[in-house]
């Protein structure tokens, strides 16, 4: 997708991708050290929203020198940073990819998020988030995985891909072990995400989701009409079998963009591997960006 | 990479394009690969939004740049503010609506003026092979069988003028022309065109 010559060409564009803000990969979030204590800042780390985490690449932008975005690309929680900033700086941009994506969390996505954090809370070694210094609640963490790769996928992706396959070919044996594909892939992801990813940066990001909500703010008809009173151009993307933020989620942020006057494009994409699908190389993707953004013009 | 449009429109279209305003808001209902759009774009400036059911259209008219959306219809052209667009058009859909009338109503609130083409039912190959054969019609405009077709209504130019006075509307301008589905070339018939005309192109407006 980005690259030379690729859907977003990095011939053409210049590409800037900030890690968020309360993320273990690159950013400050709970696990980085608190300056006041030269300690992890567990759950001091105050609460962040998907607004502060676009305030922050703002300022990486401010740093750069950079005040027009040709575009705001981004899927899920990204998608919902790139409606953020078109809420927030309208004038610096000329154009927003949100894919598969929406304006709030439904109750199922907030219930999946739950059971995800629950899991990692109830886990002894969470230790109210003061756990950098002893072992690390990575049962509590792989669970959090297992039940996310879950809304990741789809029904028809699990039927295709596991089926009621048995784990290496083995009769069943009848206790707790994994007899099935499928159990023993939830727990293979869980454990290697364990092994790289910061529990209480679970906990802040999934509630950031959780807290995100725009759907006013996309229903006003001025806020997203720049100084000019050029309006954006929104390209909106959804995939059938996402049951994360389903087609239904993207058509509502669609009416909505319709209803205040915006130059928005959408299209629905056939793909049976669920929320994960904008992840997946995908041609009909990569055209549609790509002849999306030749197609953006304007100052 | 500049809008590909095509150089020259299908006959049909191009009377369409040249009933548009320079910089009008257009709204190109079953756009199709996005050819008028492309061209009204081109070389009118129009700010053009298409709808288009079909993914895989669709997804070719966002990848030309055009702005379009995916969807059906009817829920697509209810959520613009009032009077949102100069025209809308309506290029041989028409005849493939469940609820003309409806659709023609929401189109009435959206829209300043409505372009509406169709296959012409009453020309007189069609009438033709209904009275000497006793079958439903084909014709290269209309080339389905009656089981197999997304044209779920016949129209008649006659029928069209009534019908959007009972809907409503006052014609502004029409045009009934004679050309084959996928023609560059055709000519404009005057003379007993509900009998003649392979199409008809009606420009109307609110009452």
């Amino acid at each position: 997708m980005v690259g030379s010559g690729k859907g977003i060409d990095t011939d053409t564009y210049f590409v800037i991708c900030c890690n968020i803000l309360g993320s273990c990969m690159g950013s400050t979030g709970p696990a980085s050290i608190n300056p006041a204590t030269d300690a992890p800042y567990g759950l001091e780390f105050p609460m962040v929203t998907i607004g502060d985490m676009v305030n922050a690449q703002k300022e990486v932008l401010d740093h750069l020198g950079v005040n027009r975005l040709h575009s705001v690309i981004g899927g899920s929680v990204g998608g919902m940073q790139v409606l953020e900033w078109c809420v927030r700086y309208p004038a610096m941009i000329k154009s927003a990819i949100p894919i598969a994506t929406t304006m709030r969390h439904s109750a199922l996505a907030i219930a999946f998020n739950e059971v995800a954090r629950q899991a990692i809370m109830v886990d002894p070694q969470w230790n109210r988030g003061n756990y950098y210094h002893q072992q690390k609640p990575d049962l509590g963490l792989s669970v959090a995985r297992m039940i996310g790769h879950v809304t990741y996928l789809s029904d028809e992706a699990m039927r295709r891909k596991f089926g009621r396959k048995h784990q290496d070919n083995k009769d069943f044996s009848f206790n707790f072990e994994a007899n099935f594909q499928v159990e023993s892939y939830l727990r293979y992801q869980g454990s290697k995400f364990a092994a790289r990813f910061d529990a209480n940066s679970v906990l802040y990001i999934t509630k950031a989701a959780d807290y995100f909500d725009l759907s006013d703010s996309i229903n006003t008809r001025e806020s997203l009409q720049d100084l000019q009173g050029n309006h954006l151009k929104f390209l909106v993307i959804s995939y059938t079998s996402d049951w994360l933020y389903p087609t239904y989620q993207a058509k509502e942020l669609v009416k909505a963009l319709k209803r205040t006057g915006q130059d928005v494009s959408f299209c629905e994409i056939e793909a049976d591997c669920g929320h994960d699908a904008f992840l997946i190389q995908d041609n009909r993707l990569t055209k549609l960006i790509g002849g999306f953004l030749d197609g953006v013009t304007g100052s | 990479m500049a809008l590909q449009a095509p150089e020259r429109l299908r006959f049909d279209l191009s009377i369409i394009a040249s009933w548009i305003k320079t910089d009008a808001r257009v709204l190109d209902l079953g756009c199709g690969h996005g050819d008028l759009l492309a061209w009204l774009q081109l070389h009118k400036h129009i700010k053009g939004t298409g709808i288009e059911q079909n993914k895989e259209k669709a997804a070719a008219c966002i990848g030309r740049g055009l702005s379009v959306l995916q969807g059906d219809l009817k829920d697509e052209v209810q959520d613009y503010p009032d009077g949102f667009f100069d025209v809308v058009i309506l290029s041989q859909t028409l005849q493939q609506v469940y609820q003309p009338d409806e659709l023609l109503k929401s189109l009435a609130r959206i829209g300043k003026q409505v372009i509406v083409s169709f296959p012409n039912f009453s020309h007189f190959s069609i009438r033709m092979q209904l009275l000497f054969k006793g079958q439903a019609p084909k014709s290269r405009e209309l080339p389905f069988s009656w089981y197999d077709t997304p044209n779920i209504r016949v129209i008649t130019l006659d029928d069209f003028r009534k019908f959007s006075k009972d809907v409503g509307y006052t014609i502004v301008k029409e045009c009934a022309i004679n050309t084959h589905d996928m023609d560059r070339k055709g000519n404009i018939v005057s003379l007993f065109s509900n009998l003649r005309a392979t199409y008809g192109i009606f420009l109307i407006e609110k009452k």
